[in-house]
């Protein structure tokens, strides 16, 4: 597949991505693999059509709806998208209701604080996905 | 004046205080974790409230000479006379200072009790107001009419040996009534209202079944063979009542921690009337037959869906009935000469006196916390607003929160 650079004017994108507490350790890796180095997790609490699930109380037993989720942000250029998510989905996916849902969003601008880099040069890290198909190098390593 | 004796019940009052601490834990963890520091404060706050009460007339109300069977007079106010020597009506063996404050030590962790009832939702103002006038107008009686020289429980013959019907069944009780009359929180039955660290709990239930040895033990007032008999009868409910809890909760699913921890106590509230007076096997069946009780009552509590939070009257209240009646049938004079023998033992008359003294306290605790709460619930109050209970009371009550 031929993909297009275009340099500083590469679309910003957001993957956040919704998976289980127990896949936190598998994603991270196979994004490290393939070159994501920048992202955040979160701890957070939901139900998609999972539901809940029972836990034990003092005298029987109560329904709890809202699981503990792993949310994982990612802020990439556009065309590393598509391998990012295929990597997120083939790392977190067990086959069963609960492995959760990746959401993209454009993003409108980003600034490095330390340097003042904006755009994609903000979003580059030494060895990272961009390097490694030599699409271009991090300016500050 | 027995130095043995003395040194055993002063380690016993720092067992006893210990449990209002560890009482505080085991309700702590069973919040949610905005209304920590204040369930924490609801039983600490004892230590310093009934510690200033119990000196000041508490002690007199409870054990002064006696007025009619009723109550006790003003002579020991403010400790008046009570001195470190032996007293006749008391403390044989040791000083009369210091079976006072022992006593001290019952009188602050029963209160704490109640507050299992009321966690999350109660003004700290009424509270401290009820709790004052919870301690003198049923507290202080009762104790008086099962343990006081001269009480009309205590010359029916009734046994309690460690507070079964003055601290359990009337703490139980008082919960219940509390319960009604304030209301459940916001949102129960509605959304779960899931323990903040079961940790903290099965600390507390740990530190309770230690200090439990000093409420028990201590209550031989000596260091003898019925302390000894009522450390084993004590750590045997409890043993079993855990193991019961256990089997129960597993039936329903998995067995809980929470359930175990809390079958444990439930074990130490059935035994505390019995511990001086049965033997160590009639504590097993104590234990074995509160555990049950307790369960299905709380199972019965959640189906009416009666918000009295962490079950003070499944747990102490329902037990300590048990236990208490169970001491009118295993009751024995071979464990304790100064007792009595239960029906087992050819003394078919203990189990009505057992039965009554049951129904007295859980009428009287009952019907005057119902009446207490409701006045105050008139004038002042017993809840917080809705805001308040919303953003919790840790910060509402007291501008703190427990996890920065």
């Amino acid at each position: 597949m031929l993909i297009f650079y275009f340099g500083d004017f590469a679309m910003l994108k957001k993957i956040e991505a919704i998976i289980r507490e127990d896949k936190v350790n598998d994603v991270k890796d196979a994004l490290m693999d393939i070159g994501i180095v920048g992202l955040n997790i979160f701890e957070i609490r939901g139900h998609g059509r999972q539901g809940g699930i029972r836990l034990v109380g003092r005298a029987g037993t109560y329904q709890v709806d809202m699981l503990p989720k792993i949310q994982v942000n990612i802020i990439l250029s556009e065309h590393n998208m598509e391998e990012t998510i295929q990597t997120i989905r083939k790392a977190a996916c067990t086959g069963e209701p609960g492995d959760g849902l990746i959401f993209v969003y454009p993003v409108e601008e980003v600034i490095r604080i330390r340097t003042g880099e904006r755009g994609q040069d903000a979003v580059m890290y030494p060895g990272d996905i961009d390097e490694k198909r030599g699409r271009g190098k991090a300016k500050d390593s | 004046m027995n130095s043995g004796d003395t040194a055993w019940m002063l380690v016993s009052c720092a067992l006893v205080l210990l449990m209002t601490p560890a009482l505080a834990l085991f309700y702590g963890g069973m919040v949610r974790r905005k209304n920590v520091l204040s369930t924490l404060t609801l039983s600490y706050i004892f230590m310093a409230l009934i510690g200033v009460q119990w000196l000041l007339y508490g002690y007199s109300l409870a054990f002064g000479t006696d007025i009619g069977g009723l109550i006790g007079g003003l002579n020991f106010a403010g400790f008046n006379g009570v001195d470190a020597l032996p007293n006749d009506d008391y403390s044989k063996t040791i000083p009369h200072s210091l079976f006072a404050a022992f006593q001290m030590m019952f009188a602050v962790i029963t209160p704490a009790l109640i507050t299992g009832a009321f966690v999350e939702r109660v003004n700290f103002k009424s509270f401290l107001l009820f709790s004052l006038l919870w301690a003198t107008l049923v507290y202080d009686p009762l104790c008086h009419w099962v343990w006081g020289q001269g009480g009309w429980l205590k010359q029916l013959g009734v046994l309690d040996f460690a507070g079964g019907t003055v601290v359990h069944i009337a703490a139980g009780f008082s919960a219940l009534a509390f319960a009604l009359v304030i209301g459940p929180r916001k949102g129960y039955g509605k959304a779960p209202m899931e323990p903040h660290s079961i940790p903290l709990t099965v600390l507390g239930a740990g530190l309770l079944w230690v200090g439990w040895f000093g409420f028990n033990a201590g209550s031989a007032l000596a260091a003898n063979g019925v302390a000894v008999n009522a450390l084993l009868t004590t750590n045997t409910s409890a043993a079993t009542a855990g193991l019961v809890w256990m089997m129960l909760s597993w039936l329903d699913g998995r067995p809980s921690t929470l359930g175990i921890a809390t079958g444990m106590v439930v074990g130490l509230a059935a035994v505390t009337p019995a511990s001086g007076f049965v033997t160590p096997l009639a504590a097993m069946v104590i234990g074995a037959v509160a555990a049950p009780l307790s369960y299905y009552t709380m199972r019965f509590r959640d189906r009416r869906k009666l918000d009295e939070s962490l079950d003070v009257w499944a747990c102490h209240g329902i037990a300590s009935s048990w236990g208490t009646i169970a001491t009118g049938l295993f009751a024995t004079v071979a464990v304790n000469s100064d007792g009595a023998n239960g029906l087992f033992f050819g003394n078919p008359k203990q189990i009505g006196i057992q039965l009554l003294a049951v129904a007295v306290t859980m009428i009287f605790s009952f019907v005057v916390t119902y009446v207490v709460a409701k006045l105050l619930d008139w004038s002042i109050g017993l809840r917080v607003t809705a805001i308040e209970e919303e953003v919790g009371l840790d910060i509402s009550s007291h501008g703190e929160r427990s996890y920065s």
